[in-house]
Formats: structure tokens, sequence, C-alpha cells
């Protein structure tokens, strides 16, 4: 991307730095949600070709939990929080205090409380995100997928599809305890979008 | 001899399979993936199909295994360097799903719909028949497709395998 030509380095920290800010206030969310620790690991910044971003949930055919919502205002983008089931399972567990069904399916009363667990952290993620940049960021209403990974992914990698075939992926993982990942914040600014994160936050262009 | 060979077609790119091995490619949300398959000579081709049109293409280098106009056009020539005739193709797809349903529907989200209907457009052009589909829907799909018997198999989380 020709906007990285220039202060590379500086720039792709400054994302580094969004993930951590925003991810950062989303994990405190969930942690007061779930009334347990969460962690975060230190967000990664990459660009990468469209393969490898499922790569990062355990491939193309993984099911996942996914609840995607579009970012809108000044930097528009795609913003996907991604679970596993079985960390998905135990979330649940933990916050409606009982055991979730057995079997793949999902009651509705779980659903909506997937959905309201994306909509808490993505509003924790751009509320924060917008108090640091100034600029205006909201989120659509989510909607949850649970499906392959591929398949899902593909819907935030369309307004990079148009220009090349790699996307610039800020992926922020959560932790449970210090072993296990529990799941992956991933924001995707449209290309549009990161002169005016970059000149909102003083980055030379 | 390639005999069950597998043949993976990733996201945006093609190919093509005989002397028995199979094209697959995975994860099929919004996304088609369109095949075309020669029966006389066994010879099978994949796309997989991310945009509806090259039109919107602000890429410097076009992958031109991306847009449904572009790629199917690039995986008749390739199967015609093979030796086959656009007379005897047959075209099956799946995928083009809506795995999000939002309300008002910009047209970024309809891509799958507009990935199917584009994919159909330029089938009729070339005057390649469409023999069956598995489009629509909100999930997502894995499809195979044998270069010895043209049978498209799609796999989805929810319905399982059926064949086309």
């Amino acid at each position: 991307m020709n906007l990285f030509r220039n202060n590379a380095d500086i720039k792709l920290d400054v994302l580094k730095e969004v993930g951590n800010i925003g991810a950062g206030n989303a994990a405190t969310a969930l942690s007061t949600l779930l009334n347990k620790p969460v962690d975060m690991a230190m967000p990664q910044v990459n660009f990468l070709p469209f393969e490898a971003i499922s790569e990062r949930v355990g491939g193309s055919e993984a099911v996942v939990v996914a609840i995607f919502l579009r970012v809108e205002g000044d930097a528009p983008g795609n913003m996907f929080f991604i679970i596993n089931r079985e960390p998905a399972r135990r979330i649940l567990q933990g916050l409606l205090g009982f055991d979730a069904a057995e079997n793949d399916d999902y009651s509705e009363l779980e659903l909506s409380a997937l959905n309201e667990i994306g909509n808490i952290l993505a509003g924790s993620y751009l509320t924060s995100l917008a108090d640091f940049t100034g600029l205006r960021m909201s989120p659509t209403v989510p909607s949850l997928a649970v499906d392959m990974a591929g398949a899902i992914l593909s819907y935030g990698l369309l307004q990079f599809g148009t220009m090349g075939d790699d996307a610039l992926l800020i992926d922020t993982t959560f932790l449970e305890g210090p072993q296990e990942a529990e799941g992956h914040f991933f924001f995707i600014p449209d290309p549009e979008s990161f002169e005016k994160l970059f000149r909102a936050l003083g980055v030379p262009i | 001899m390639m005999e069950g060979v597998l043949i993976k077609v990733g996201m945006a790119d093609l190919n093509i399979a005989d002397e028995g091995a199979v094209l697959k490619t995975t994860g099929l949300g919004s996304c088609v993936g369109l095949t075309l398959y020669d029966p006389r000579l066994r010879l099978a081709g994949m796309a997989h199909i991310m945009l509806p049109s090259s039109d919107i293409a602000r890429e410097g280098q076009l992958n031109i295994a991306k847009y449904a106009d572009t790629a199917i056009t690039e995986l008749l020539l390739r199967m015609k360097n093979k030796g086959a005739i656009t007379e005897r193709l047959i075209a099956k797809m799946a995928g083009g799903a809506q795995m999000f349903a939002f309300m008002g529907g910009s047209d970024t989200m309809r891509i799958g719909p507009r990935n199917v209907e584009a994919s159909k457009l330029v089938l009729k052009q070339l005057a390649i028949p469409l023999l069956s589909e598995d489009t629509g829907g909100n999930y997502g799909r894995t499809i195979e497709l044998s270069s010895q018997t043209g049978m498209l198999s799609i796999r989805s989380v929810q319905f399982g395998v059926k064949e086309i």
C-alpha cells in the first residue's frame, strides 16, 4: 500500500497502539462481564494475504463463532470478535450461570448473549478509539454467525479485495489464563481509513 | 498417474485438473466457486471468485482469478489450451451466500448474490450451460470437483455433504 511507503515503522506502531487501546478497553469490559481476569496479548499488525487471515483462527474450514459489525463514521472498517466453540461455551456458561447445550446448536438465549457480548466489546473498543483519535466511529448492530472461518472472514476483506490480495489486520488475542487463546479481536480498517487515522494521530503521511 | 491427487484452489485463485485429480476450495462465503468440466477429456477447472466485475478493480496488477468476468474467461482459456472445446463444457457453481444479515443491506453486503448473478451472466455470454448450482443461503461451503466424474461435492457445517 502506497500509504506505507514513508514512516512505515511508525505507522505500524501507531496501529499497534490502536489495537492496544481498543482491545484493552474491550478486555476490561469482558472481564467485568465475566467477573474474572481477561488478559490480552500484544496486538499484531500485519499485511496478510487473504488466505493467511483465517489461519490465525485455525484455518479456512475451522468452525468459529464470529460477531461481525461494520464501523461507521470518519474511519470506517470491519470488526470481528472471533472465538472457537469451546471457549464460547465457557463464556456463555460463565455469563448465564448454567451449562450450555451439549450439541452444536445455540439456543436463542445463547445467541442473544453472544450478540450482546459482541456489542459491548465492539462498543468499548470503538469508544476508546474515538476518544484517542478524536474521530467519530460507531458500530452497526452486530451480526452473529457460527460457520467456517474462511466464509466469515472473506466478508471483512471485500474492501481490500478491489486493491490487491492482502489486507491490513489489527489482531489482538484475548487470553483466559496464560496458555489458551480465548478469542481474537480483528479490526480491518477500510483502505481509505488509514490516512484519516494517521492524520488524527499526528503521524506524518 | 495423478489419481485422487488434491489440488487446492485458494481465495481469488483458479486451477485446472485432469487424470483423476480433485480440485478443492475451502470456506466459500460470499465468494463463488465456479467449475467447468469437459466430460470427454475428464478435464476439470475451478475458480474461487471473490468479486463480480473487474470494472471495480483499483489494483495495479490485476488478479484475474478474483473477478467473475476475468476468472471465467481465463479458466476457459486454460482448459482450451488443454484441448477442451467450449461446446462440450458444463458449468456448476456453489457459494454466493449472504453470511450476515443487515438492515438496509448495502451493496457490499449483497456481494454474494451479486457474484452469483455476475457469474451466470458471463457463462451465458460464453454460451456455457449451467448444469446445477448450490448458491445463496447464509452459510459457508467447501467444495470439491472430481476430474474423474465431474461430480461437485459440497460440504457445509449445517447440512453436511451433498453432491450436484
